[in-house]
This record gives C-alpha cells, sequence and structure tokens, in this order.
C-alpha cells in the first residue's frame, strides 16, 4: 500500500522541496506514514522514494541489490545529442557510476590520499587557507557576502591544490560545477558544459601526464598511471573538483545562517573548542544538503517499507527525511549543536560513502570557529540571504552579512 | 552476557574497508588506517568499547565487529 505524492514534471519532489532549513512538513508526513511514495524525478522519471533512517540505510548498505552503475548507464533524458562514446567517457573514472569491482578498484588508488592521518597534515594549510580569506573579508566589509567572500573560496582553494588544479582558472570552474549541478539548466546547455568541462580537465590530465607534481592529479600518474586510463583520469579528477567545491561551501554558508538564527548555539561553537565537533555533525545532519545522492536501481525483487519492487526500478532516497526520523534521535526537527554524532548519513552510508568526508569535517571544524572569532558581532544585513532549491545540492546563493 | 572468561575482540575486514576513516575519528585508539588506507586494528581487546562499539556501528562499509572469544584464543 502507497500514497502517491503527485508532482508537476516542472516541480521539484517531496524531499527536495525545503522553507528555509526544513524539508517542507509532507516528507515528515510521508516518513511517518506510509514510509514510501511514487514520485517523478526532477527529469521526469518514475521512482520510489525512500525516507525512513532504518531502511535508507539499508538501501544504501546493500550494493547487491541497488546498483549504481545501472542508474549511471541510462541516456540522461534529455541528451539525446551525446554520444555512446562521450556517455561511456563520461562514466569512466567516475566512482559513483560504479559498482564493485570497479568502483572497489578506483575507490584503492583514492583512500590513502583522505585518511584523517593526511587530512591531520593539511590542518595548518586550511588554517592559512581561512585566514588569508578572513583578512580579506575584513578589508573588504562589512558588509560582505559570505558565500562569495568565504563560504565557497576555502574549500574552492583546498581541494585546487590537493587535486592539482590552478586557482587561477577558478572563475571559470567554479561557474561549470554550479551550473553542472543546476537542475533549472536546460539539457542542452548541460551537455554543452560538461564537454567544455571535460575539455578543460583533459588538459589539466595531460599535463600531470608529462610532468607530475606533488597533488592528487600527480600521485595518481606516478604511482597508478599504468592502471588507470586518461579517460579515467579525467573522470576522477572531475568528480573531485565538483565533489569539493559544491559541498563544503554549502555546508559553510547554510551552516553560518543556522547558527546565526541560533545565537545561543553559535555562542557554544565561537566559545568553546570542545563544542566545534559536535556542532559540525549536528549542522551536517540538520541541513542534510545533499537531497539524495545518486538514485539507485533494483537488480532484483526487493521489499522496502512493506512494499515490493520489481527489479529495474529507480530508488530514490530522501535523506533529510532519514536524518530527521525520529527513530534516529528524539526531537528531530530542532537544532542542538551539543548532542551532535557521527550516526547521520548527511556523507551517504555504505561503499559509495563520501570519500571526501575526513576533509570536510577537518574544513568545516577549522571555519566555523574561525569565522565566528574573527566577527563576534557577525549578523546577516541587508538583502534576504538566497535559498537555492533547484539544485543537487542545497544551499545559499548568497548571504550578506555584516559585523 | 560476557562471563569473565569471555573477551570482547575487534574485527576488521580489510577487504570490505573502503577507508573513510570513521573508525578513527571514533575510537583513535583501537583503529588506524595504514599507508593503503585500509583499516588496522591497533588494540584487539580495548577497554573503551563503548567507542568501539559506536564505531562498529558508524561504519559506512561494515567492515567491523565484535566477537566473542577466549583469551587462548577461539
Amino acid at each position: 500500500m502507497t500514497d502517491t505524492v503527485m508532482t508537476e514534471k516542472s516541480e521539484l519532489p517531496v524531499h527536495m522541496r525545503r522553507a528555509e532549513f526544513d524539508p517542507v512538513p509532507e516528507l515528515a508526513e510521508l516518513r511517518d506514514g506510509p514510509a514510501i511514495a511514487r514520485i517523478h524525478t526532477v527529469v521526469g522519471s518514475q521512482a520510489w522514494l525512500v525516507t525512513r533512517y532504518a531502511d535508507v540505510r539499508e538501501v544504501l548498505g546493500d550494493q547487491q541489490r541497488f546498483s549504481h552503475a545501472r542508474f549511471l548507464e541510462r541516456r540522461p533524458p534529455g541528451m539525446a545529442d551525446l554520444s555512446d562514446e562521450e556517455i561511456a567517457q563520461a562514466r569512466a573514472g567516475n566512482l559513483l557510476a560504479q559498482d564493485p569491482p570497479d568502483h572497489t578498484r578506483l575507490r584503492r588508488f583514492l583512500i590513502p590520499e583522505f585518511t584523517v592521518r593526511r587530512m591531520k597534515r593539511l590542518e595548518p594549510r586550511i588554517r592559512e587557507v581561512v585566514d588569508e580569506n578572513l583578512d580579506a573579508m575584513e578589508k573588504e566589509g562589512p558588509p560582505a557576502d559570505l558565500v562569495a567572500n568565504f563560504a565557497l573560496p576555502v574549500p574552492s582553494l583546498v581541494i585546487c591544490e590537493l587535486l592539482g588544479v590552478p586557482y587561477v582558472d577558478r572563475a571559470e570552474f567554479q561557474a561549470r560545477s554550479n551550473r553542472m549541478l543546476d537542475l533549472s539548466v536546460p539539457p542542452k546547455e548541460r551537455t554543452r558544459i560538461a564537454r567544455e568541462s571535460r575539455a578543460y580537465m583533459a588538459k589539466l590530465v595531460a599535463k600531470a601526464q608529462a610532468e607530475p607534481g606533488e597533488d592528487i592529479l600527480g600521485m595518481l600518474v606516478r604511482e597508478h598511471g599504468d592502471d588507470l586510463t586518461t579517460d579515467e583520469l579525467i573522470g576522477i579528477a572531475s568528480l573531485l573538483l565538483i565533489a569539493g567545491h559544491e559541498t563544503t561551501a554549502n555546508m559553510l554558508g547554510l551552516g553560518t545562517l543556522a547558527l546565526l538564527k541560533h545565537p545561543d548555539q553559535l555562542a557554544l561553537v565561537r566559545d568553546h573548542p570542545e563544542a566545534v565537533e559536535p556542532a559540525v555533525e549536528e549542522l551536517l545532519r540538520w541541513l542534510s544538503i545533499v537531497h539524495s545522492g545518486i538514485p539507485r536501481v533494483t537488480t532484483t525483487e526487493v521489499e522496502i517499507a512493506g512494499q515490493k519492487i520489481g527489479p529495474g526500478e529507480l530508488v530514490v532516497l530522501a535523506l533529510p527525511a532519514a536524518n530527521r526520523d525520529p527513530a534516529l534521535l528524539p526531537d528531530p526537527e530542532r537544532l542542538d549543536v551539543t548532542r551532535g554524532e557521527m550516526g547521520h548519513m548527511a556523507f551517504g552510508h555504505g561503499i559509495h560513502h563520501c570519500l571526501g568526508a575526513p576533509l570536510a569535517r577537518m574544513e568545516m571544524r577549522i571555519a566555523f570557529p574561525a569565522l565566528l572569532q574573527r566577527f563576534p558581532t557577525l549578523r546577516a544585513a541587508g538583502t534576504e540571504p538566497g535559498f537555492r532549491s533547484f539544485n543537487v545540492i542545497y544551499g545559499l546563493t548568497s548571504l550578506e552579512v555584516a559585523w | 552476557m560476557v562471563s569473565d572468561e569471555q573477551l570482547l575482540r575487534v574485527r576488521a575486514d580489510r577487504d570490505v574497508c573502503i577507508g573513510a576513516g570513521m573508525c578513527v575519528l571514533t575510537a583513535g585508539a583501537v583503529f588506524d588506517q595504514d599507508d593503503d588506507g585500509v583499516v588496522a586494528v591497533l588494540d584487539e581487546t580495548p577497554e573503551d568499547i563503548d567507542a568501539v562499539r559506536r564505531a562498529v556501528a558508524n561504519c559506512p562499509s561494515g567492515a567491523l565487529s565484535i566477537s566473542t572469544g577466549t583469551p587462548a584464543g577461539a
């Protein structure tokens, strides 16, 4: 038995609709009622939306019955002018488009670069980047746009240095990352941007192959150059660049606004170093900026929340619903930075759990307190913050602040 | 219930591990990542079993487990 949550093709599916920080109430009603529903995805495909914490966790943890690869094998709707070769190229090296053993092989090349110890070695450089951006913001304002002056440039510079992408090119690749995840951009335009982005990355990969540097691209060429095709190198680098930008940047922007709206909790993060780690986890849970990640395709008949689902069907995971499930924690709609823990699924779960999570955590643990200590009187000012909904990742387009 | 003779033993399946590092963040005295980024158990019979239980629960790939065994080795 399921209810059907009707959505127009042009309208966002229920798990992507938000009122500022909160998912719309219909999403909780679905989760606490039938728990699963038929929806149309943004591109108009029929899918099952899974909402409860336990069910989402089960799907994410089971790559046998819920395939990534089968979803990415499909031709993206509206992208008829992409050749089969281009689709194959776009999949190569994209960890999100693979199941084991292909996924395992690629991920193993990358995990040494994202260990906790490696992140600790990066910590001083991240602090420098944070401080430099705060210096620039202090000179320029008040007022200042926190997104353009802090939330975006900090993770952007960090991922560029880590990966080996020239930061001077940021205007063009930041614009491209942004447009590629923007669901209101027409498919033709997205195809064009994807081609442009690929051509850019191909140049960087060629450079690294000729002269490998002390960065991830250089490491991949030096240590795994014989195991990885050029297409795979381009795919890995493209994914890391986009993922390194759009996630932490939106957590920093939206997270700062959330703290500004909860001044007592903001003061805790600013004044008590031991409050920072749980606060970051609670913000990750409460904001759940990734609406759903990659849809899965069932490989066999499955049953979720009492619903039988045949093979070959799309399954979409409602991460904001799962992370606010009363089964996960009491009073889930409330932000309480003192109770943050890692059990949430803001970084996903299972074998595709965010590769960059240790980096994202490190960046946030440094950036939030540094920002709040530099500007103890920080406040939202001027124009209303711009929430962006029609995007793969939720966040702010701008946040004007003063101090 | 675990009797006095039984020991809780921490196990990690290195083939299943995806190197997310959550165990290191949750129970750094018990888990580490080797040069390949894959889990390494530093202490198979740790005192702080609560932290280990949290690490087992949080592990994204399901690579960690706690088993009971005798000190002689089961």
